[in-house]
């Protein structure tokens, strides 16, 4: 076997399946999106070559830098709400009674499918028979905002269920790290006088590092290229206050007939994503990883 | 050794092949028939895409089943494959499948504007033929010219429809309130229901072409359908005093709570249901609903029978006639160009709109585009008064998002939904339209 696997031929023709698969979906696609972007295009007649014109006019377009900076926005929120995912990681692995079933309970949202929570959310947050409307009411609010009509609320009242539907992956992602630390090192800081805030903060954080840091660049570049939950509940709306750059880009594409301008947008997201990755992993490189053992 | 080296290969050949066979099925599924036309008694597959799945259109999918039945009863050669998408999924599909060129031999289209860019890539083929044989007219007027580019029709149209307002009979007479008769009637009716704690209208506004209604039929009636049917061609303009005033009138009535809470977050399903539940009076909705008013047993019989429809009332000094009405035809189907089976695909469709119209008046409840004799059949009163309404209609602006292109359509949308949630105002709404418009052409 070991024969085998060390025959360069032979590796080659294992990795060639999936390779000419994922030239095939994944960069082929992505090469000729940014060449439908340099053309006019509606998506069904002869293409127009227009040259840069569609990337030029991208930099221009209010609507597109304002979902711009909703996407930035969501991004911002969810690396936020990493923090908040830890702290409850480091609880639910703190042998607390039950945390097995907090554990299950914090990851169901992420096993239904975003549609399905699209359609939950919109009975929470319909205007008048809405859960949270009818509970606002009963509490005294008399006239409760109808939030996803909103411009000024929506977008946040989106970014609750968005957090809310991804916060099990992390906490189980934070929580995996977190049981692979020795217990043997929390009971030595014990026994030199470590409190449980210090532990946290001494021990555990410089531990799971590298893994937070793989948390954020998932979290951020899933927020900017984010779309589902958005789509289906508010499809951008009101008047643009929910429109993200991929919701835009679908918009343009297919309901507006510029598979042109669509293209560049969408070559644009992706040269975004790579650049933030690359930025979030200047920024959180350390030299030297911290091992206690 | 050996032995192990060549399961691996083996194995690896057969990941391949996987790989390969799945290319080759998806290709066959979406590629249309490979069965050459000829003659009869050879074997012919029609590929056939629709949008009325039987879960959200049961009567139209069970219509639809019907006639390919007795088709291929009475064609022993043909086998009339369907595909059944959800209506935005259809239309999304649509494209894709334009652009790989591998639309399916029979197919749903919507008028105008939508079918405008098909044409033009030479993707629909010409129906007039048929038009001038056996289904010569037994159109309603009007109807089969929305299909028509540069004087060629590009396909047959299958329903007709029209958009009145209807209300909830219990609600006015416990409010005591009248039909509107003059558009100061129905913001007297709004204000009313509204300090009673009635949601007057159900709009479902995050679908925006729900609010375009609303906008037109102010702009018929104010400006008169010429000035409003001139600015959405091109040959007017949407800065016109009459449209402007439209547009403000509609954030009079967003103003006065005459629309249900949140209707720029509701989608018209939503902003319906409002309605079915009695919890609003008054709904605008195209003829297409019919059904639910009638005929629709998953609704309480009491609510259906308490259903009424009136026209949108006239503006005081408004040049617009109160018989003309917003609509037009629906869907309608066409012919694939590069479908390798035209000939047997265009016999299906002259056929299917012949039993369409018939069956669609009985078995669905929707309003034909072929003219049916509904005296000996027996129908809904409410179904009957607005076919009536309908044949004595003075004019019909077709919906303006149908009508206009594309990337105009979409920003006539967006400056709607801009509109009523009072993003902009109506001299910006207007210079908006014209500039699309302009762009468009």
């Amino acid at each position: 076997m070991d024969k085998v696997l060390s025959n360069k031929k032979i590796i080659a023709l294992y990795v060639l399946p999936s390779l000419l698969l994922i030239l095939a979906i994944v960069y082929i696609p992505i090469v000729l999106t940014a060449y439908y972007g340099l053309n006019k295009w509606n998506g069904i007649g002869a293409m127009t070559f227009v040259g840069l014109d569609n990337y030029l006019a991208l930099f221009k377009d209010a609507t597109f830098w304002n979902s711009a900076w909703h996407s930035l926005l969501l991004a911002v929120f969810s690396g936020i709400s990493l923090l908040l995912y830890l702290i409850v990681a480091m609880v639910l692995a703190a042998r607390i009674n039950g945390a097995n079933l907090f554990r299950k309970i914090y990851l169901i949202p992420m096993l239904l499918s975003s549609v399905a929570i699209a359609q939950l959310w919109l009975r929470i947050y319909h205007p008048t028979n809405g859960v949270l409307n009818s509970m606002l009411e009963s509490l005294g609010f008399a006239n409760p905002p109808a939030w996803l009509a909103e411009p000024s609320l929506v977008l946040y009242a989106l970014f609750i269920p968005i957090l809310w539907q991804y916060a099990g992956f992390y906490i189980l992602i934070y929580y995996a790290a977190l049981k692979n630390i020795p217990a043997s090192l929390e009971e030595a800081a014990k026994i030199d006088g470590a409190n449980a805030l210090q532990i946290a903060w001494m021990i555990k954080l410089p531990l799971v590092m590298e893994v937070i840091k793989v948390t954020i660049v998932l979290a951020v570049v899933g927020s900017l290229k984010y779309f589902d939950l958005i789509f289906v509940m508010t499809d951008g709306g009101p008047n643009g206050a929910s429109e993200v750059m991929a919701s835009y880009m679908y918009h343009e594409a297919f309901r507006a007939y510029d598979f042109g301008y669509g293209s560049a947008i969408g070559f644009f997201l992706l040269v975004i994503c790579l650049a933030v990755t690359w930025v979030i992993r200047k920024l959180t490189a350390s030299k030297d990883t911290i091992q206690y053992s | 050794m050996f032995k192990k080296k060549g399961l691996m290969l083996l194995l690896a050949f057969c990941l391949v092949l996987v790989a390969a066979g799945c290319g080759t099925n998806s290709n066959e599924s979406s590629g249309g028939s490979k069965e050459t036309a000829g003659e009869s008694g050879e074997q012919v597959t029609i590929n056939f895409m629709h949008l009325w799945p039987e879960g959200v259109s049961a009567g139209q999918n069970k219509i639809v089943n019907q006639i390919i039945k007795a088709y291929q009863d009475e064609h022993k050669n043909v086998t009339i494959k369907q595909e059944v998408l959800d209506n935005e999924q259809y239309k999304n599909k649509l494209k894709v499948l334009s652009a790989s060129n591998k639309l399916p031999d029979v197919g749903v289209t919507w008028a105008a504007g939508f079918l405008q860019p098909y044409v033009e890539g030479k993707l629909f083929t010409p129906v007039d033929d048929l038009l001038s044989g056996e289904l010569n007219g037994k159109f309603v007027s009007g109807t089969t010219e929305a299909y028509a580019i540069d004087g060629k029709t590009y396909a047959l149209p299958l329903e007709f429809n029209i958009a009145p307002v209807y209300y909830n009979k219990s609600i006015f007479e416990k409010y005591k309130l009248e039909i509107p008769q003059t558009y100061e009637d129905l913001k007297a009716v709004a204000k009313t229901l509204s300090e009673n704690g009635i949601a007057p209208i159900a709009l479902g506004n995050k679908d925006r072409w729900t609010g375009s209604l609303w906008y037109m039929y102010l702009a018929d009636r104010i400006a008169g359908q010429q000035t409003l049917s001139g600015a959405i061609n091109g040959e007017g303009a949407f800065t016109d005093e009459g449209l402007l005033q439209a547009a403000t009138e509609v954030q009079t009535l967003v103003d006065s709570h005459a629309f249900v809470k949140g209707f720029n977050g509701l989608s018209n399903e939503e902003a319906k249901s409002e309605f079915l539940n009695g919890k609003a009076a008054m709904y605008m909705m195209g003829t297409w609903e019919l059904p639910n008013f009638t005929t629709n047993e998953d609704i309480p019989k009491e609510f259906r029978d308490s259903v009424g429809f009136f026209k949108f009332p006239k503006v005081e000094g408004g040049k617009g006639d109160i018989n003309s009405w917003v609509g037009g035809p629906g869907v309608g189907l066409f012919v694939s160009e590069n479908s390798a089976v035209k000939e047997e695909a265009k016999a299906f469709i002259e056929y299917f709109v012949t039993q369409w119209g018939e069956q669609a008046v009985t078995g669905a409840g929707v309003i034909p585009a072929t003219k049916v004799d509904t005296s000996s059949m027996e129908l809904p009163q409410l179904y009957i008064d607005l076919f009536n309404e309908m044949n004595q209609a003075s004019s019909i602006t077709l919906f303006a998002d149908v009508q206009m292109q594309a990337s105009a359509a979409e920003t006539h949308l967006n400056m709607i939904q801009a509109l009523f949630g009072k993003a902009v105002t109506p001299e910006k709404f207007s210079e908006e339209h014209d500039k699309a418009i302009s762009e468009g052409k």
